[in-house]
């Protein structure tokens, strides 16, 4: 869920601490105001006057900080006085694809001293992108004697050991949630260090660690945690053993397999169908890692109720996915491989009449010489069968602007729209032309886009259409795009509500840049790298904006005039105390 | 088929500036020295020259004067990018066997690089695209490997279909017994300079450059006694030549056309990353050879001042 950035630009130098209200009113505010959840009513709520701001500063108990670097801990700490659930997210979204040098920062630990301070209550941290080392985990995991929730997404840092003490310490915890990281996987002896006497774990994904765990100790684990709904387990777990730890828990809503290869006997397979069958409260499955056709019947039992079905790591063919699908009409979402082709898609159409969202990955991203994958077609029969779809992530060798406009005519209501065509700057392949007439349509149709990804050959065009229409859009995502800087500009003066924008390999350079000087304070952060950027470019951006921090990273054997990798953002902490050395603040 | 086969590397060497023919011809023979008192025969030894850099396709890893070496399949999937300069992948649960599909990923990616690759149709290579997480692309490696090494747990059928989607040939040259006839054929057409019939190979076949040179010196010059065409201009002491045509001091160098149609020396990057790129080979002779260098050079002199 989307969640607004706190609005901390007008807190520390108005606020008194102290000042906070003792007659009934105000207590009485704040308990109506605890029941506020969404962070952009409770940002507006804040604005409304003082006493409004500091009932809202009082009742909070869950921060979400889209920066790190946006904010201190200790600005938030003064602020928010009564926190008891933290997400952060750190590096920008390109260090996802290795555009962000390691040691880039977005470390937790200065976090985590401030918490232990000021929020000893502390119950959950979310991080996304951050870097935690296990010294930082063992902090956690001593500090906070009522801790209950961990989830690391796309962090780095750390390593199987850390989670051994949290496994240890944290008597109370509830959730463990470790999702595509970097981590030093250097065993799975950690899952051992559950106490025996430890029992109210909801929570546990560890998908994608590779080491073999204990399988005895994971199978008492889950027998003794019956408040357990979502357990994924790796893919050191085999389908015998899957079987054994779902007879202990029918209760699990969501449920991500291990390997799903294994050989079994017919007695074994009657045995894993049965339980599956009993299990009719999971409606999220995932992990079928090398799921083979054979084995798949044995969930149809379990698809009659599925509302997300994640296929991202099981290479399924066309056949086996439609006979899957035909078991699955309550599917919402849905990620598959492109491996299972246009005609799997196809499937997907004529079976999932509800979906909202698809997500296809290339099983092979660098093989040139594809003939398999999935194409406009596979897509295009997705939006005659699935109206509702509004999530899309789609990877691709091919597309036209026909299909697009098709698509988008059969799926109005598109708010996310990430279509990657695999090669760079690759044009409509049938008429040779640019793919700007696609993400034309695109925005001109689904006014209620908010998330864009471009890809193909366009021209400024593109931008234009973009800037003109996409009214909604707040992320917006291009590589290898444009033709000169008119491009960028028409999106920095057009998109009223965007707030994050990043760009690569695109000739967008100074004049682009500085064109939104008065737009990057309202937006998150801005990223440009391999463009037209130069430093002076840079510096005259952050001379004239002192309240955006402007970095710029190099690379080995660039130009000195270049700005190779820029990212600007607000903050109202002041320019990065930690930066290293390949990090240069303007 | 004896002896150390080298695939000559004629870009060693070549830096921004300088003529590509003087500087490489004596760097190979450094290379091809060092290379033929290795003890064993069958390694292959490929030697990437210094600053290969930014004059070249994104290929060729910028090492920033490091002196870099191909492994050979026996010597994968241990990560030759380990050390990338500055933008490293996170260090992943399964940094051994993210070997070239990550590879691809953290090679320190240029302004240079992507224009050259934006500017060409078709290519993988470029850092960090396809925008996929570094940890799904290792998955899909460890996923692959893993499948392969299974044997055949199930019917054959279900086992062939996964494996020829799982294991696609830059993935599937990891493993090398008992499955190669799971993978799908890759027949690429090899002409010789002077041969006026061509023949095809299958790269699927084979695991690394060493075994691809030895067929076609199988093909090419065990058979030529047999081979008369009409017409033919082949001279009887290029073809006589023993054993080592790819050997560094032969008239002969073993070149590709890349998907973007471009002449390559075959040698430069891992063999995955040849096997996904390449469209067909040619054996060169060695004075058409050197002259392709220029004409490399050329061409990225071009690209790099080329507007996006």
């Amino acid at each position: 869920m989307e969640s607004s950035e706190v609005n901390m630009s007008r807190d520390s130098s108005e606020l008194d601490e102290s000042a906070r209200g003792s007659s009934s009113p105000d207590l009485a505010l704040e308990r109506v105001l605890s029941l506020l959840k969404s962070h952009r009513d409770r940002s507006s709520v804040s604005l409304v006057c003082k006493d409004w701001y500091n009932a809202e500063r009082w009742s909070r108990t869950h921060v979400f900080i889209g920066n790190c670097y946006s904010v201190s801990p200790e600005i938030v700490a003064r602020r928010f006085p009564k926190i008891r659930s933290v997400t952060l997210k750190g590096k920008p979204r390109f260090s996802d694809f290795n555009l962000v040098p390691q040691n880039w920062g977005a470390d937790i630990h200065p976090w985590l001293v401030v918490f232990a301070a000021k929020y000893p209550f502390l119950e959950e941290l979310r991080l996304k992108r951050m870097t935690i080392s296990d010294e930082s985990l063992e902090f956690l995991a001593v500090s906070f004697p009522n801790f209950k929730a961990l989830s690391l997404l796309s962090c780095d840092g750390f390593s199987t050991d850390g989670l051994a003490i949290i496994a240890t310490h944290c008597k109370n915890l509830t959730e463990l949630d470790i999702q595509e990281n970097g981590i030093d996987d250097k065993g799975g002896s950690w899952l051992s260090c559950f106490p025996e006497s430890f029992t109210s774990l909801e929570a546990l994904n560890f998908a994608n660690l590779t080491s073999d765990i204990n399988f005895d100790a994971l199978e008492r684990l889950v027998g003794r945690c019956k408040s357990m709904r979502v357990l994924k387990v790796n893919r050191s777990i085999s389908l015998e053993q899957l079987q054994r730890l779902l007879v202990n828990a029918l209760q699990l809503a969501e449920l991500g397999t291990g390997s799903f290869s294994q050989e079994l006997t017919f007695r074994q397979y009657e045995e894993l169908e049965s339980t599956l069958s009993s299990s009719k409260n999971i409606h999220t499955l995932s992990g079928l890692w090398e799921a083979k056709g054979l084995h798949l019947p044995a969930l149809y039992p379990v698809c009659t109720h599925l509302t997300f079905l994640s296929l991202s790591y099981a290479p399924l063919q066309s056949g086996e996915l439609a006979k899957l699908l035909a078991h699955c009409p309550q599917l919402r979402r849905l990620w598959v491989l492109d491996t299972v082709e246009d005609e799997g898609l196809e499937a997907v159409g004529s079976s999932c009449p509800l979906l909202e969202e698809l997500r296809v990955f290339p099983a092979d991203p660098f093989d040139e010489d594809i003939i398999h994958g999935v194409t406009e077609a596979g897509f295009v029969a997705v939006s005659y069968g699935c109206p509702r779809l509004h999530y899309v992530l789609y990877f691709c060798r091919q597309m036209t602007n026909a299909a697009v406009a098709t698509i988008v005519q059969n799926c109005p209501d598109f708010t996310h729209f990430r279509l990657c065509i695999m090669d760079p700057g690759q044009p409509d392949y049938l008429t040779n032309e640019p793919m700007d007439e696609a993400f034309g349509a695109v925005v001109k149709t689904c006014t209620k886009l908010q998330r864009l990804s471009v890809s193909g050959l366009l021209t400024d065009l593109t931008f234009e259409y973009i800037g003109r229409y996409a009214k909604n859009l707040e992320t917006l995502s291009v590589a290898f795009a444009g033709s000169s800087d008119w491009g960028m500009q028409c999106v920095l003066t057009g998109c009223p509500k965007l707030r994050k924008l990043e760009i690569r390999d695109c000739p967008f350079g100074n004049a682009a840049l500085l064109s939104g000087l008065d737009k990057y304070e309202s937006m998150r952060s801005l990223w440009m790298s391999a463009c037209h950027v130069t430093m002076d470019g840079c510096r005259q951006l952050a001379r004239e904006m002192p309240r955006l921090n402007v970095e710029v990273m190099k690379e080995d054997g660039s130009d000195d005039s270049e700005a190779d990798k820029v990212y600007v953002y607000r903050s109202i902490a002041g320019p990065r105390r930690d930066a290293p050395p390949f990090v240069l603040t303007l | 088929m004896q002896g150390g086969v080298v695939i000559r590397v004629g870009s060693g060497g070549g830096s921004e500036s300088g003529s590509m023919s003087t500087v490489s011809r004596e760097d190979n023979m450094v290379v091809s020295s060092e290379d033929s008192s290795y003890p064993d025969e069958s390694e292959l030894e490929l030697g990437l020259g210094l600053s290969l850099g930014g004059g070249f396709k994104i290929q060729q890893v910028s090492r920033g004067g490091q002196y870099a070496r191909i492994l050979t399949a026996k010597d994968f999937p241990s990560v030759v990018s380990a050390d990338a300069s500055s933008s490293p992948s996170p260090s992943s649960s399964s940094s051994s066997s993210s070997s070239s599909l990550s590879r691809a990923n953290v090679t320190a990616g240029t302004k240079r690089s992507a224009d050259s690759v934006a500017a060409a149709n078709g290519s993988s290579q470029v850092v960090g695209w396809p925008p996929i997480r570094a940890y799904r692309m290792n998955s899909m490696v460890n996923q692959a490997k893993a499948v392969a090494t299974e044997g055949f747990n199930s019917t054959m059928e279900n086992h062939k279909n996964e494996t020829s989607m799982v294991e696609k040939r830059t993935i599937g040259s990891y493993q090398n017994s008992g499955n190669a006839k799971l993978r799908k054929s890759l027949f690429v057409k090899v002409n010789m300079d002077g041969i006026p019939i061509g023949r095809k190979v299958d790269l699927n076949a084979h695991e690394s450059y060493e075994k691809l040179a030895k067929t076609l010196e199988d093909m090419f010059l065990k058979n030529t006694t047999s081979v008369n065409p009409v017409g033919s201009r082949v001279r009887e002491h290029e073809v006589a030549r023993p054993s080592k045509l790819l050997d560094g001091s032969s008239d002969f160098v073993l070149t590709y056309e890349d998907k973007e149609g471009d002449w390559m020396l075959v040698g430069d990057v891992p063999w995955e990353m040849f096997v996904s790129s390449v469209k067909r080979l040619r054996i060169m002779r060695t004075s058409e050879a050197t002259g392709l260098a220029p004409r490399l050079q050329e061409r990225n002199q071009r690209q790099r001042s080329k507007p996006i």
